[in-house]
């Protein structure tokens, strides 16, 4: 399944990263310790954080992850949507909780297998 | 072939860049995927606890045929107890770098999980040296 069409099934606002909107997810990640992240997400997978930071998206291009969602409608710092850009990766917003996002998303991936 | 960069301690902004500039190049040389991604794990950690904890410090990376050698060196306040450190969980970090995320006491297990040697030397009120190294 690629970045447009989790969008669009998930109802997810676009923030930044455009370009990477074809990236194919492979899985996802959820952790808002960015150790956690760095250590244990792998590439290709969508990561569910409510971290807001630039270093979010510094992780995410050192992990060549596929996007990120931001929960519960937080927003971004500027430097994060500079930086998504930049790695055209795309930030992603849902009103949704972690735990609400997370299994909507674990239903969608599974049944699209 | 040799690569240097520096750390400024306590810039975020700035936390990964040298991870970043290290993953292109040896992407570029044709390094084993799998490689790339425990260096670049590892070295992201050294970088973050340079950042979080020292005053400044300065990454070299040395390739070698089969061989790449990590090593960050910092001014900064030391590691009183390395064991101590270096049990998950256990972590020295500010609560301001604990609430973006850091400080979960993980980065030293993950840079020993993904490199093949791990030397931390440091003396209390002068700094840490950490040198890693991965064979491919």
């Amino acid at each position: 399944m690629k970045v447009s069409e989790l969008i669009e099934k998930l109802n997810l606002q676009v923030i930044s990263g455009e370009k990477g909107l074809d990236r194919e997810i492979s899985g996802a990640y959820v952790s808002d310790l960015l150790s956690d992240v760095m250590g244990n997400a792998r590439e290709n997978q969508i990561w569910i954080t409510l971290q807001v930071h630039q270093n979010v998206m510094a992780i995410a291009s050192l992990k060549d992850l596929a996007a990120v969602i931001l929960v519960k409608g937080l927003q971004p710092h500027k430097s994060t949507i500079q930086h998504s850009n930049e790695e055209q990766i795309p930030l992603l917003s849902t009103t949704d909780s972690t735990f609400e996002l997370s299994g909507k998303l674990y239903a969608l991936l599974n049944d699209s297998q | 072939m040799n690569l240097e960069f520096n750390i400024e301690g306590g810039n975020f902004s700035r936390a990964g860049h040298a991870s970043s500039e290290v993953k292109k190049m040896l992407k570029q040389l044709g390094i084993d995927a799998r490689c790339i991604k425990s260096i670049v794990i590892a070295l992201y950690e050294g970088e973050v606890n340079v950042v979080a904890h020292a005053y400044e410090g300065r990454i070299l990376v040395k390739m070698e045929p089969h061989k790449i050698t990590t090593e960050i060196m910092d001014k900064g306040p030391g590691i009183a107890d390395i064991e101590l450190a270096m049990q998950e969980g256990y972590s020295t970090a500010s609560k301001a770098v604990r609430e973006m995320g850091f400080g979960a006491g993980m980065g030293l297990a993950n840079m020993k999980k993904n490199t093949d040697e791990l030397t931390i030397e440091s003396t209390v009120g002068e700094g840490t040296t950490v040198k890693m190294v991965n064979y491919f």
